[in-house]
């Protein structure tokens, strides 16, 4: 079933009769973070901002959540941005362009809400840069003046730093570690944008810890704050339960309610215990994996 | 009349203490010796109360008969005409609560083995490919229809209209066909190779089955409209039920769908061999008394919690679980606390549960259900430590397709609501049945409800 009209060697076709969804085009977009352009015609078509895909790669895979970052209708294709953490993440950053992927369901979830708020403020830190571009687009054609804020540790895990400013009125870079933009955690121009400006909505998207604390800074100003959650999740249609979050006291299930939620009302330190759950078996998992991986070489 | 044999064959079973290491499957089925003289005991009667004591109405002496002459070929040819699933069923029917139930000699405490013999028909045709007879399929009517979710309802109309001569597509959004037989019920009681056979079985009828497609997000069920005659939805009742008590979010504490989902669907009792884990602690109890708390119960034994509870608010008694998998579970070393309730879960700093505090219950006046309900009762609060909890309490209709799709009524519960002969939608050309009609229902029902659409589909479709 390849949509795709370049020819090649898809080794892994003999391995995965039913091999679907092929990478069409692979980057590495910084140190550990890599991009797939993946044909699935029928998710392009469908795709919003705010959704994401259920990837699974091999018979004994995990099924993992990963955002759509970008997709192209026209081409069939859908972008996805990911980050190399533990062994499936790994896996995927050693499939190579051709290859093919058994497993991508969606679009799941709800689309991000967009209309014309006004300003919107779009913050994205690490990985979460790539989902808060098709969120920043999206504001931006609705008509908003969009400013963007993107973090990153350090300078070699910046990416997409050109689409991003592509979608801004105002474009904000910052790092930890002083080596590239202002040094220093996207809270802090955060703050200042809400003081210097009226917003009528802040929209985060990256690690718990950055999201927290962005809803943290937008309390005191009183601005409806927008996160994506990113739990541990199984099915990704609401039959688990395992992604479940508490907002506002009630109970949700982050992949059919969610995954934006108002970051005023998350309990977060739920949430960010309910993200390591599997610490342990994550790291036993990983490192079998890459002792055996040396054991090849 | 025949002499009555009353001596009932059992089913060889794999010992407790090994199989509670295993994944296994328990009972190991009847050879054909055996099967042969349960057959034999069968009374063939006149108005044959057992075929009307199933939902699909099997043939129940014809395929008997057809074993106790030895003549297998025909017991399948027999059982297949109305069953498509028949090693799924024989496995997993509730047998004494139909079939055998209603068995002539159940009034002498000795119903014939009906699902243990189904179950040998089932296997011997899995073992004789080429010695099965193949299904007639009518010629080829142009019509198409899709079919909404690959569980026991969806499969089971699936196979009737493509043996009726129409086109089918299945949909699933999972990567696997099969619904709850894939996900839910564990190895042990339903190997997954005979799911996977069965579900292979409806494939060569012709039925295209399309995996990791979500009705509702991917596809509507209007656009579905747009490219078949007609639609069928079968998404069964997937959306898992809480306890809304505090502390319900900790970590250790898993819906049953997830538990049973990391452990059948992913497979995590392979972990690390497979990626997805689960937790493995000393003392789990898992809530309620149905066949979902059963499963989830064994499970937990067998991938390595020393004590298991179930815990369940109601007496022994009125367990809607199945006997012989409450007394499977017994064997195992389950501990049953009836008559109990958790009131809330305690967690550790680190947000893990470690404790329960739950009522001591007692049963009043017999509510809607015609079950006593049980109250707790007062100041009778105490705590039981645990690692882990599973919460099985039941599941209802996932909303995804009742909320994309204009014109399709649901009730209260989520559940939809069709023509309870027909399985008829109050919406154009679409029918539905199964656990999303229904709500948690069980296999052989959702396979009758699946083959009563398939009869008014095709009857719809050849007037149309
Ligand atoms: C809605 C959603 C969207 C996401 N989008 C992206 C994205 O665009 N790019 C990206 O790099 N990452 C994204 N993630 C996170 C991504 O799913 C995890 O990085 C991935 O599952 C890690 O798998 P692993 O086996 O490599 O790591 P592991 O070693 O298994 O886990 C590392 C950490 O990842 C998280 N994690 C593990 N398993 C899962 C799981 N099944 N579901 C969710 N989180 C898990 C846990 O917090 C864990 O501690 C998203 C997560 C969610 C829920
Ligand atoms: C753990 C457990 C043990 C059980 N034990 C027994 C037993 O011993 N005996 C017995 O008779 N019954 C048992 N049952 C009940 C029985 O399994 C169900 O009644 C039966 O499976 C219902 O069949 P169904 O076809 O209606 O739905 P399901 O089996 O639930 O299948 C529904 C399918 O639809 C798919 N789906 C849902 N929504 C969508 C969508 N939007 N798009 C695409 N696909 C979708 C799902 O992925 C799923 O594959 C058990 C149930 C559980 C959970
Ligand atoms: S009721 Fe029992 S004995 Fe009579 S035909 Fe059916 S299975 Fe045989
Ligand atoms: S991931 Fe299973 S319900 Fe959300």
């Amino acid at each position: 079933m390849h949509q795709n009209e370049k020819s090649c060697s898809c080794s892994r076709e003999a391995i995965w009769p039913e091999c679907k969804f092929q990478i069409v085009r692979k980057e590495r977009l910084a140190q550990n973070i890599n991009l797939w352009e993946v044909t699935a015609p029928l998710i392009a078509e469908r795709a919003q901002a705010g959704q994401f895909v259920m990837v699974r790669i091999h018979e004994k895979g995990e099924r993992i959540p990963l955002t759509l970052a970008d997709w192209d209708k026209s081409k069939g294709t859908i972008t996805l941005v990911f980050m190399e953490i533990g062994k499936t993440t790994k896996q995927m950053g050693l499939l190579k362009e051709c290859d093919c992927v058994p497993d991508l369901i969606g679009p799941l979830g709800a689309p991000t809400h967009v209309e014309k708020f006004g300003t919107v403020v779009c913050v994205g830190g690490g990985v979460g840069v790539a989902p808060a571009f098709a969120v920043a687009r999206a504001m931006k054609s609705a008509g908003n003046k969009v400013i963007n804020i993107m973090g990153a540790r350090t300078k070699d895990l910046l990416f997409w730093e050109n689409k991003m400013r592509s979608v801004s009125d105002e474009l904000i870079v910052t790092t930890d570690d002083g080596s590239y933009g202002r040094k220093g955690v996207v809270t802090e121009p955060l703050k200042e944008v809400l003081e210097r400006e009226k917003v009528n909505l802040v929209f985060a998207v990256g690690p718990a810890i950055m999201m927290k604390f962005c809803a943290a800074t937008t309390k005191p100003f009183n601005v409806k704050t927008v996160v994506s959650l990113n739990p541990i999740m199984v099915d990704g249609t609401g039959m688990c339960g395992c992604c479940r979050v508490t907002v506002g006291g009630e109970t949700k299930f982050a992949c059919v309610h969610g995954p934006d939620f108002d970051g005023h009302l998350v309990d977060w330190n739920e949430f960010m215990a309910r993200q390591r759950i599997y610490l342990e078996e994550e790291k036993l998992s990983l490192q079998l994996w890459e002792n055996q991986m040396k054991g090849v070489q | 009349m025949a002499k009555l044999n009353l001596e009932r064959t059992h089913l060889p079973k794999q010992k407790p203490e090994e199989r509670v290491k295993n994944f296994n499957e328990v009972a190991l089925g009847f050879t054909e010796d055996l099967a042969v003289k349960e057959a034999e005991r069968c009374l063939q009667c006149p108005k044959h109360p057992c075929i009307d004591g199933c939902p699909v109405n099997n043939d129940i002496p014809g395929f008997i008969k057809a074993i106790k002459e030895r003549n297998f070929v025909e017991a399948v040819r027999v059982l297949k005409k109305t069953n498509a699933l028949p090693g799924i069923c024989g496995r997993v029917c509730p047998q004494e609560k139909q079939c055998e139930a209603v068995c002539t000699l159940a009034k002498k405490n000795a119903p014939i083995a009906i699902g243990a013999l189904e179950r040998f028909v089932a296997d011997w045709a899995r073992a004789h490919p080429d010695m099965v007879p193949k299904d007639e399929i009518a010629p080829p009517t142009g019509k198409k229809v899709a079919v909404v979710g690959s569980g026991p309802a969806g499969l089971t109309c699936a196979a009737d209209l493509a043996k009726m001569g129409h086109r089918v597509t299945i949909f699933d959004a999972l990567h696997y066909a099969g619904g709850v037989l894939m996900y839910g019920i564990p190895e042990f009681r339903l190997p997954k190779q005979i799911v996977q056979e069965e579900v292979d079985y409806v494939a060569s009828l012709g039925v295209e089955i399309r995996l990791d497609t979500v009705i509702g997000r991917m596809v509507t069920v209007d656009e579905l409209l747009q490219k078949y005659d007609a639609v069928f939805l079968g998404t069964g009742a997937g959306l898992p039920m809480f306890l809304n008590i505090p502390g319900e979010n900790l970590n250790g504490i898993y819906s049953a769908n997830e538990f049973l989902t990391r452990i059948n669907l992913m497979k995590a009792y392979l972990f690390p061999e497979y990626d997805t884990p689960v937790k493995k602690g000393k003392r789990v109890a898992v809530i309620g008394g149905g066949n979902v708390a059963m499963d989830a119960a064994r499970c937990a034994k067998r991938i390595g919690y020393e004590e298991v509870y179930v815990v369940y608010r109601r007496g022994k008694a009125e367990m809607p679980a199945r006997a012989e998998e409450v007394e499977n579970a017994e064997e195992e070393g389950i501990i049953f606390k009836f008559l109990t309730n958790p009131k809330r879960f305690i967690g550790d700093e680190k947000g893990w549960v470690k404790a329960m505090e739950c009522y001591e219950m007692m049963l009043g006046e017999p509510d809607a259900s015609g079950r006593r309900k049980p109250i707790p009762k007062p100041n009778s609060e105490f705590t039981m430590e645990v690692d882990a909890v599973i919460v099985a309490l039941g599941t209802s209709p996932n909303p995804l397709v009742s909320s994309t799709t204009p014109g399709l009524e649901t009730t209260k519960h989520g559940t939809l609501v069709t023509d309870e002969k027909t399985g008829k939608t109050k919406k154009d050309r679409v029918w539905a049945g199964g656990d999303a009609v229904t709500g948690s229902a069980t296999v052989i029902s959702a396979m009758g409800a699946g083959k009563r659409a398939a009869k008014d589909i095709d009857a719809w479709l050849r007037g149309r």
